[in-house]
């Protein structure tokens, strides 16, 4: 039988602001099977979007929801996290969002390793406000803050998630919505913090200007920077590069995750335990 | 009400203030002279089973005090004017989205960088409108060390009967200030806490913001079986974004009028020696201690001074205002800023004739500078 969404769905909202093709959907539904397979109660879900196209996530989904402002998902997430360590908060957010106005709470919710699960779906561009530049751009392409062309270098959301202290990162693509599915699951079921990279398209206001006019194109070409981390780890570094790999790219069960550590902080204030020191940490500066 | 006799400085009643009113989180970053608010708040949350996380950045601060204050929680941030500025829009989604929480900005010399370690009051409009857009702040201003505890657990209050961010000003010399004050026992504080109002009914039934025109939303915790929907966008009594028109405007209509019709809630000032007056002297925080010295001066001189305080300036006293100043001929408003109230009591008194005595070199004004300005008018 055909999965049904409609109890996880505010239908009242729908049909949504997204544009005919947008991988945005594909993703949204991903993440409510992702949800329906862990069992999780609605009621015990925040979604937290920033602005852009993906800023509108949240208020498709019927749980506890929040718009925030731009950029700055993880830190609101970070106070609801603390204030109920008990309960999962998921952002969301583009690559504009999390990359660029909110590229410091990004490191710093991953150097924290506070357990949130941050998705953020990577279409290259500003697509809800026409085509900007974002920090995931490919050099050369056309955006309309850059008509001559692109000159500026991408961030690598993943070696970034990673080289600051996420302990899961992950990246996939909207064309495989099966392994999306079950990434997103690892990913909120990892306790700390969860950078799932999702790729997906913009024909529209990225693809119109660079030869993929259509949601076909877009994903071709999406399909053709991408390759799965097994390939990838087994090519040379002239093979590697223009590629992305996908899949699980960092996995660490053992790292102290902030609320945890939090609660030390409690017990020292509380008599129970004495100060932390650097003794207590198996990594020393 | 009963009272403690404590030691401390402005600052430090500030973050005990916040943890008796029931304050659970603290989210801020280090920035002079408000720090010690997050240095003393470090050690009292987490002992009571609270939060206090210095951020990466003054936005991070006042966003995760946001967000811990849509989960229910009582929720404090602690700033100076650069922090204000950056926490500016955030401010407006708690505005536009009513959420409650408190923010103390302990004024520095401005703008920019201005004068980190010196006093100034040079914050006065910023309070008012820090973000963006129409709503109406709630603004008080503590002008004793005992006022920086009061005016916080009263803040507190305030944010969660009106459902929305209350900035409390506190000036470098007052944030700094060390010695004694009579405060209210933590017993009395606690049993003052008015929580903020919630939904109980079924949750198909509840509409967090389709309140009446003059009411605040009723916004229940996170996760407690009430889902709704948070955003700065204009939206719905679901809390949905829209456009309709009419929903937009009874909104923002909404936000203001729901402390504008009840202004006598959030009203607070002092007179002191105003019964004979027959000079008005209007000054706040550490600015209206040299105020009252001075007057005790200009009496002992034979000239009739009083002074008037706002304690909350946003909304301003302007009633109580225009009462003195119908009466009161010669008017003198004495503040660390160019003109900033100044400005606002010319409104409240319609009149322009309004003396001023201003100083932004960083330095307090003495008691003898108002006593000279006084006899010159």
């Amino acid at each position: 039988m055909a999965f049904n969404y409609d109890k996880y769905l505010r239908l009242e909202k729908m049909p949504t602001l997204w544009c005919w093709g947008c991988g945005d959907g594909v993703i949204l539904k991903a993440f409510v099977r992702a949800i329906d397979k862990m069992g999780m109660s609605q009621d015990d879900v925040c979604v937290v979007s920033g602005i852009g196209c993906s800023g509108r996530f949240s208020s498709y989904v019927d749980f506890n929801t929040v718009h925030t402002t731009h950029g700055r998902t993880i830190a609101y997430a970070t106070g609801i996290k603390l204030a109920r360590p008990d309960k999962m908060v998921v952002c969301v957010a583009g690559d504009g969002d999390a990359l660029a106005i909110g590229g410091n709470h990004t490191i710093h919710g991953c150097r924290r390793n506070i357990d949130l699960t941050m998705i953020i779906i990577n279409n290259f561009i500003y697509g809800l406000t026409n085509s900007q530049t974002s920090p995931t751009t490919p050099k050369g392409m056309w955006t309309v803050s850059q008509k001559a062309g692109n000159i500026d270098p991408t961030f690598d959301t993943c070696k970034l998630a990673i080289a600051a202290g996420a302990s899961f990162v992950a990246r996939e693509s909207m064309l495989d919505p099966k392994r999306l599915e079950k990434s997103m699951i690892k990913a909120m079921q990892h306790k700390g913090f969860s950078m799932m990279e999702v790729l997906s398209n913009c024909h529209i206001n990225l693809g119109r200007k660079n030869k993929m006019v259509s949601a076909m194109e877009n994903l071709a070409w999406i399909d053709s920077i991408t390759t799965t981390k097994k390939k990838y780890d087994a090519m040379t570094p002239e093979e590697r590069l223009n590629l992305l790999p996908t899949g699980i790219l960092h996995e660490d069960t053992e790292a102290d995750e902030y609320c945890d550590m939090y609660a030390e902080i409690q017990k020292v204030h509380q008599g129970e335990r004495k100060v932390i020191t650097q003794d207590d940490f198996a990594k020393k500066i | 009400m009963a009272t403690r006799e404590v030691i401390s400085t402005g600052n430090e009643l500030a973050a005990l203030a916040a943890v008796d009113a029931g304050c659970m989180f603290f989210g801020g970053y280090p920035l002079t002279p408000s720090s010690e608010i997050m240095h003393e708040i470090s050690d009292l949350l987490p002992k009571k089973g609270g939060v206090a996380i210095q951020m990466e950045d003054e936005i991070g601060g006042i966003c995760a005090v946001i967000g811990a204050a849509m989960v229910g929680q009582r929720a404090l941030t602690a700033t100076s004017g650069p922090g204000m500025s950056l926490k500016a829009e955030q401010l407006g989604l708690a505005q536009m989205a009513e959420v409650p929480l408190v923010c103390v900005n302990v004024m520095r010399g401005g703008p920019s960088t201005g004068l980190p370690t010196r006093v100034s009051q040079g914050d006065i409009l910023q309070a008012k409108n820090p973000s963006h857009g129409d709503y109406k702040s709630i603004t008080l201003c503590a002008g004793s060390l005992a006022e920086c505890y009061t005016e916080v657990v009263r803040a507190f209050n305030l944010a969660d009967r009106f459902m929305q961010p209350v900035i409390v000003l506190l000036d470098e010399t007052i944030g700094h200030m060390h010695g004694k004050a009579n405060i209210p026992t933590a017993e009395d504080v606690e049993a003052g806490i008015v929580p903020r109002k919630r939904f109980d009914g079924p949750a198909e039934e509840y509409f967090p913001y389709g309140v009446e025109h003059d009411e605040p939303a009723v916004l229940n915790p996170m996760y407690e079986g009430y889902r709704y929907h948070f955003t700065g966008l204009h939206h719905d009594k679901k809390g949905y974004p829209t456009e309709e028109i009419e929903t937009c405007r009874k909104l923002i209509q909404r936000l203001e009028d729901k402390v504008a019709f009840h202004e006598d809630e959030v009203e607070s000032f002092e007179e002191f020696m105003m019964e004979d007056a027959e000079v008005m002297i209007i000054a706040y925080g550490s600015v209206s201690l040299a105020a009252k010295e001075a007057i005790r001066h200009l009496r002992a001189d034979g000239i009739k001074a009083g002074l008037f305080r706002p304690i909350t300036i946003w909304p301003s006293p302007a009633k109580k205002i225009k009462e003195h100043t119908d009466k009161i001929e010669k008017v003198l408003v004495v503040e660390l800023n160019i003109a900033q109230y100044h400005g606002e009591i010319q409104r409240a008194a319609a009149r322009l004739d309004i003396d001023g005595l201003f100083k932004v070199n960083g330095r307090p004004i003495s008691p003898h500078e108002i006593v000279s300005k006084v006899k010159e008018l």
